[in-house]
């Protein structure tokens, strides 16, 4: 598949700032109303960071104007289903943040909180599923697409939560520094299994049942076109393997081992946690072009050469 | 139920293109159209078409089958387009098994066209809206058209009639018969989509002393 | 889906001009703009069908390239630049007539009219005869005459137009070459009718692509070997007694017996007996048989006389005879399929199975219709028989300077099996079969014909049927500029349009004035050496004058040659103009019986652009062309007909012939078929009548119309014919050896070939097929160059005609060579790489594709999607001139030779040899840029 930055921008965007809330609902749950100042905060940040991702996905629309119309099919699209769940979860985190801000009775607040929790995990699923629903997208059609949305999304919203902290909550950034470390370690495993599932894969569709003749050797020639089409377009990356191999290796390195060690040998310094942070999402972009470009679509087979 | 479809026959097809531009040129100007053109004269031009035909060689010389292929929307039973569609303008047609694009309703977000495994489906540049084949809905059910006009562009001109158009629910459709009768067959059936279109496979005819 | 916009508001009907097919088609207009066009679902051509090409029609209206003004080269500007003033029609007329009138007046031949696909001979030829001119033609002559003059001088009709494989009946259908230009959409339906119904079709093709794809067999040939193979089916056939031998003996001269008096002036003539009665006064009928009952010689078909074909016998007065039919058996012996297997790349044991499949098929299957019919001879038969194997070849075969020879023996292997105008087998359409050779138009033989300000005395394009035929003065000189009709090209009944800017360019046999083309690309696809063909045209003398002064180039479209013209004539596209599909010119007839087509106007005009016949009989009117106007009373001469739709209304062949141009709702009330006087409402009876006329006839008239009684009168009286005689197939070619026998000094003529063509004409004249290596091969070193390099034209794109089309274009952007991948692989060739091509005359740069389906020693390309930079109106970083190619840069239009060489064409007929090019291939240096390029002569 062709990586495409808007929606490679949306899903990091937002599950950074889920992660975010995640982090903070969770410091505000152990430790009360000390967190106030931090909450508010990470709901601002993940607000923030939330709208930014809903404004790139619109550059992914031919017709922007009509957007509204994609919340009815929320009985059978996992995409009209994000674009419900993606509001409510924003509406949630401002609610929650402005219960703080109004200091509003503590079980109104964690109900909120917890609605929002709720909302956060659809999100992530949502968001996950939309990729792997596509059966014959084989990269993508597996339990481990959600979980590592759901992880990689955690993980960089607590990374996030750690500066965050330190300027807001400072007594608590170890240990947010720690269960960043701790989940973006089990989301670096999940993402590798996943790899190494996809690397295992064998295409189910074949140049012999996309033309439905048995045969071991057939070969296109001619695609029907010259100057190339949306075919050629939407479902190619373009690029040569070692584009992709890299891209691979700079996730694999920058997405958990750099923002680890900056976590845990960074001596706890802002300058470090911010690093840490824009390391792994600049790891995380790499991971989201790899995932698209790593999926290989069963129409590419009709694709193959021109003449 | 109804379910409407094309069966090709890759035993007569020669490759011809007839049907790519006829698709072209009744949807250009039709219900489904405009179908954009980008650069028409110059560098890489390349515009929105419903149908296309595609050459595979199988074998190696000199046992080779040089294969035109034909190929459009499969018009799946359980078409995997259309429940991801966010919008419901990806739809299939209860009463004729037809699936289409409501422009009206198209965001152009793709995300159909990623859930079709067959590549079907393009997205006008310059309209910035899905399309698809329609199987010609806007000359099959016009009762302006003499009857034998009602049928989908490319059946029509087609000079080997290797596109054969009906109902493949009625078992005694031209259709029907044909995949029954040649060994029709459904593309991609790993992916259980039901394709309504089929192909018929080559038939060869040998010779005996 | 948008709202749903009624679509209809008005539909007409015409007939496409996409190529040359000629379907009929529906045009549907709203608001007078067109919005789609399909096929005619009640045209007998297509039966409702369409082509790519057909159905992208509305975009050649659109075309970014259309011509809308007459354009005059500006003052200073180089040919070739394309820099134009527009002038008005009323200029571009005067600057014309000015001219033509001075050459007409003073000598006619240095006006040179050469037309490219026009489909509108009959006019183009009539305004060149009467201006006066012989130097005329057509595109035939780098097209595929090999494919018309070699089966019309043996069996009397051809493929092409003119006839067909009768596939509703085949059993066997065998496809020899590329052949899926002509005629194509008829074709497809027939073709998939008859694979369905559960025919076989084996295809024959060193490429399998096109129809080819679909066969049930595919035979992999060495391109240009076509005649061995031919040749061996033929021997093979023999040896096994597997011939129709009634058949061969009724119906063809195999039975003729040949004088084999060696020095004597009718050695190889056949020998005749004393009637000479004939029914048509060209031709004897009393060719002499050896009678196998009363075993003496008798006149052919006489009452209850069964020829001996086989054997060697002596006339009474003692001349040593043999039935030409022994004289092709002695040929054939030696043409083995282990020999043609060497040749072809063909297993010998393929060629006899073949050949058991041909003769098996034709003899197993072979059934009877119960149609009576009665031969030229009297005799009745209650049935006519069909031995059901069918067979089609056109520029695949005929394109290559061996092709005349190679259709003959493909025609001679059609009759062995009898299957010539029978049902299963090839089958006629009106107006064929015409004679062996025809008589109907008969060539001027010297120089006297061209007079100033005088018709030219003949037509400007006919059948020889000896030296006594050719057009040359008393020293042997061509009397044409592109040297047809002449020693070096006897048979050139299509003309040589390929040899014309070449010849003219150096003034051999003499510099011409005006060139007038219409319709042919000659300065980028149509020409040989094609760089050498641009720098030709404009080359100036010492004086500062072109070299060919004046060109005049008559097209809808700029093209690469338009670049070139001092006048620029817009013409109409098909959808704007009157055209008629004539009998007099290339028939549209189906198998039974004459048919006839026209176009109507169905949108106006774009721009000022004009029909070209509109222009001819506006300057035919202007030059009084005798023809073409009436005198009064007075003595003043004024025009006769008002434009080209009045023009065919109102011409017949000669005064109150009743013959015209349409054969169809002739008659003042248009109640007459065929013949009849004009009608003025013809046009308004063809458009309501879906612009077509189709006259079936009887069944008794439809089969054996080579020797059907029935037929013949009818086709006199109709004017189809001009004479009731039958028309023999020609195993042996005596007109041939008619030429032959002026090549060893003989004959009745008295004309002999210059000393440095005796050679030749003695060699490729021969009387019965054989097979030779193409000569460009046989000047090549093979070590060197070991690959054929062929094209073929791509079903959706016709040659230079559709670059423009915004989608056509789409289909194809450029072009690739393909090759096969283990030679391929071989020279280091990745899929998709770039190379060179490289011929002994030039080489060209361009991108490999791997292809499983071409035989190991040739490469291929798609014909002219290559295109000049610039040209057809494309941007100039367009595909077509960025990364497409045109192969003729690799081919010479001279080979070297006696007398400075000779043109690259079959030495019978001057058919061009296209297919005969050799090359090599070798990767591009991967510092070279990534874009197509040409080069003259080869440097590495």
């Amino acid at each position: 598949m062709r990586p495409a930055w808007s929606v490679i921008l949306l899903t990091t965007l937002i599950g950074a700032a889920q992660g975010l809330f995640l982090a903070a609902f969770a410091v505000d749950f152990l430790k009360a109303n000390s967190a106030k100042t931090m909450v508010i905060a990470s709901c601002a940040i993940s607000l923030l960071l939330l709208a930014a991702g809903l404004v790139a996905s619109f550059f992914h629309l031919g017709r922007p104007e009509r957007a509204w119309r994609t919340a009815s099919q929320w009985r059978t699209s996992w995409l009209s289903r994000e674009v419900i769940v993606l509001p409510a979860f924003m509406g949630m985190v401002f609610l929650y943040g402005v219960l703080h801000v109004l200091e509003v009775e503590r079980k109104f607040v964690m109900t909120a909180g917890l609605a929002g929790v709720a909302l956060c995990i659809a999100l992530f699923v949502c968001t996950g599923m939309i990729y792997a629903c596509l059966k014959f997208l084989q990269e993508w059609h597996s339990a481990l697409t959600p979980l590592n949305y759901l992880l990689l999304g955690t993980a960089s919203g607590c990374t996030l939560a750690v500066p965050v902290a330190v300027l807001t909550f400072p007594q608590f950034a170890g240990v947010l520094a720690l269960a960043a470390f701790s989940i973006g370690a089990v989301a670096y495993l999940m993402r590798c299994a996943s790899l190494v599932r996809n690397a295992r894969l064998r295409p189910k569709s074949t140049p012999a049942t996309a033309i439905g003749i048995d045969h071991p050797r057939i070969v296109q020639k001619a695609q029907g076109f010259m100057g190339g089409s949306f075919n050629t377009r939407e479902f190619f990356h373009g690029r040569p393997d070692r584009v992709v191999r890299a891209a691979r290796w700079a996730f694999l390195i920058l997405a958990f081992p750099v923002p680890a060690w900056l976590l845990g040998w960074g001596g706890g310094s802002l300058q470090a946690y911010v690093a840490a942070f824009a390391i792994q999402f600049a790891g995380l972009l790499a991971e989201r072009w790899y995932f698209f470009a790593e999926a290989r679509h069963p129409q590419n087979l009709y694709y193959q050469s021109m003449a | 139920m109804k379910q409407l479809a094309l069966v090709i026959d890759l035993n007569v097809c020669v490759g011809c293109h007839a049907c790519v531009t006829s698709c072209k040129e009744w949807n250009n100007a039709g219900a489904a159209g405009p179908l954009s053109d980008q650069n028409p004269y110059g560098k890489d031009p390349s515009g929105t078409f419903f149908n296309r035909v595609q050459t595979f060689e199988v074998g190696e010389f000199p046992n080779t089958e040089t294969v035109h292929f034909p190929k459009s929307c499969l018009h799946c039973e359980d078409p995997p387009c259309v429940p991801v569609c966010p919008t419901g303008a990806s739809y299939k047609r209860a009463e004729d098994g037809i699936v289409l694009v409501d422009y009206d309703k198209c965001i152009g977000c793709k995300y159909c066209a990623w859930a079709c495994p067959y590549g079907a489906r393009e997205m006008d540049q310059q309209e910035k809206v899905m399309t698809k084949c329609t199987l010609c809905v806007d000359r099959i059910y016009d009762e302006l058209l003499p009857p034998q006009d009602r049928q989908p562009a490319c059946v029509m001109a087609c000079p080997t009639n290797a596109r054969l158009f009906g109902d493949i629910h009625d078992p005694e459709s031209v259709v029907s018969r044909a995949i029954r009768d040649n060994g029709g067959y459904a593309l991609m059936p790993e992916w259980e989509t039901k394709p309504a279109n089929h192909y018929l496979p080559r038939r060869k005819t040998g010779y005996e002393e | 889906m948008r709202g749903m916009d009624a679509p209809r508001s008005e539909m007409k009907t015409t007939t496409c001009y996409m190529c040359a097919c000629r379907c009929g088609i529906r045009v549907h207009l709203k608001d007078g703009e067109i919005r789609y066009i399909d096929g005619n679902p009640e045209h007998p051509l297509n039966k409702g069908v369409i082509c790519a090409k057909g159905a992208s029609g509305i975009m050649k209206q659109k075309s970014p390239a259309r011509l809308t003004r007459p354009l005059r080269r500006k003052a200073g500007a180089e040919r070739g630049a394309g820099d134009f003033e527009p002038i008005s029609w009323e200029e571009a007329f005067s600057i014309l007539e000015e001219r033509l009138k001075k050459i007409r007046a003073s000598d006619p031949k240095k006006f040179a009219f050469f037309t490219g696909r026009d489909q509108m001979q009959a006019l183009t030829s009539l305004f060149a005869r009467q201006f006066g001119t012989p130097n005329y033609a057509a595109h035939g002559g780098f097209c595929s005459v090999n494919m018309a003059a070699g089966m019309i001088y043996t069996i009397g009709g051809s493929f092409w137009e003119f006839g067909g494989p009768d596939l509703e009946r085949a059993k066997l259908f065998v496809m020899i070459g590329t052949a899926e230009d002509h005629h194509s959409n008829p074709l497809k339906i027939a073709i998939s009718k008859f694979k369905r119904a559960g025919g076989r079709f084996i295809s024959v093709n060193p490429v399998r692509t096109g129809y080819s794809a679909i066969a049930d067999e595919w035979i992999p040939i060495r391109p240009g070997t076509d005649g061995a193979l031919l040749m061996a089916l033929c021997s093979e056939l023999v040896r096994l007694d597997l011939c129709d031998r009634e058949f061969v003996a009724q119906y063809t001269n195999a039975g003729y017996l040949v004088n084999l008096d060696e020095g004597g002036d009718e050695e190889g003539l056949f020998a005749c007996g004393k009637s000479d009665e004939r029914k048509n006064p060209f031709r004897r009928h009393d060719q002499l048989w050896w009678d196998r009952r009363s075993n003496r010689a008798v006149v052919n078909h006489s009452e209850g006389a069964d020829p001996c074909l086989e054997g060697e016998y002596r006339l009474e007065d003692g001349t040593r005879v043999k039935p030409a039919f022994e004289l092709l058996r002695e040929r054939l012996r030696e043409c083995t399929p282990e020999w043609a297997a060497e040749i072809t790349g063909i297993a010998a044991a393929k060629i006899r199975a073949l050949a058991r499949e041909l003769g098996a098929t034709a003899r197993k299957s072979s059934f009877e219709l119960p149609i009576a019919w009665t031969d030229s001879w009297g005799r009745k038969h209650a049935t006519v028989r069909g031995n059901p194997v069918a067979f089609h070849a056109m520029r695949g075969i005929a394109a290559h300077s061996n092709g005349f020879q190679a259709v003959r023996a493909l025609s001679i292997l059609m009759s062995l099996l009898g299957t010539i105008d029978r049902p299963g087998g090839f089958r006629h359409k009106a107006p064929f079969p015409r004679g062996t050779p025809p008589v109907y138009a008969r060539i001027p033989s010297s120089p006297e014909a061209v007079k100033p300000n005088t018709p030219l005395a003949g037509a400007p394009l006919g059948f020889p049927a000896g030296p006594e035929d050719l057009f040359i003065d008393a020293e042997g000189t061509p009397v044409r500029i592109d040297k047809a009709f002449s020693w070096e090209y006897p048979l050139a009944v299509h003309g040589m349009m390929h040899n014309v800017i070449a010849n003219a360019w150096r003034g051999d046999p003499y510099r011409i004035d005006t060139l007038m083309i219409f319709m042919a690309n000659m300065a980028w696809n149509s020409s040989m050496n094609t760089l050498e063909a641009r720098r030709m045209l404009n080359d100036k003398d010492e004086d500062g004058e072109y070299r060919i002064p004046f060109l005049v180039v008559c097209d809808a479209f700029e093209s690469e040659t338009t670049a070139f013209a001092d006048l620029v004539l817009p013409d109409t596209t098909y959808l704007e103009r009157h055209d008629v599909m004539s009998l007099l010119d290339r028939p549209v007839s189906e198998f039974d019986g004459p048919m006839d087509s026209v176009r109507v106007p169905v949108v106006p005009p774009a721009g000022e652009c004009k029909p070209f016949q509109d222009v001819l009989v506006e300057l035919a009117g202007r030059l009084n062309f005798p023809a073409f106007v009436v005198e009064d009373e007075n003595g003043n001469k004024k025009r006769k007909f008002k434009d080209y739709a009045d023009f065919i209304v109102n011409f017949e062949t000669e005064p109150g012939s009743g013959q015209g141009f349409l054969s169809g709702w002739r008659g003042a009330k248009g109640d007459q078929a065929l013949v009849g006087e004009p009608n003025p409402d013809q046009w308004k009876m063809y458009a309501s009548n879906n612009c077509v006329f189709h006259h079936a006839m009887p069944e008794s008239m439809q089969y054996m119309r080579n020797w059907n009684q029935e037929y013949h009168e009818w086709a006199q009286r109709m004017k189809l014919r001009r004479h009731p005689d039958p028309i023999m197939i020609q195993i042996y070619a005596e007109v041939l050896q008619r030429f032959r026998l002026a090549a060893k000094g003989r004959g009745p003529s008295g004309r002999r070939p210059p000393p440095h063509l005796r050679k030749r004409i003695e060699t490729f004249f021969d009387p019965l097929p054989f097979f030779y290596f193409p000569l460009e091969r046989q000047v090549t070193d093979l070590q060197r160059y070991p690959l054929a390099a062929i094209t073929q034209r791509p079903m959706a794109m016709y040659h230079s005609w559709d670059s423009q089309n915004a989608w056509l274009r789409q289909i194809h952007t450029h072009n690739y060579l393909f090759v096969n991948p283990s030679m391929a692989r071989a020279q280091h060739i990745a899929d998709g790489g770039w190379i060179w091509v490289e011929s002994q005359w030039g080489k060209v740069r361009c991108m490999a594709r791997y292809s499983e389906a071409v035989e190991p020693g040739t490469v291929w390309t798609w014909n002219a999607i290559g295109k000049a930079q610039g040209a057809w109106k494309l941007a100039p970083d367009a595909n077509e001139s960025q990364l497409g190619f045109l192969l003729n840069h690799l081919i010479s239009d001279r080979l070297p030779g006696a007398a400075g060489g000779v043109s690259n064409s079959d030495p019978v007929t001057g058919q061009a040899g296209w297919y005969d090019v050799r090359v090599r291939i070798y990767p591009a240096h991967p510092g070279e840029p990534k874009r197509s390029a040409y080069e003259l002569k080869a440097t590495q």
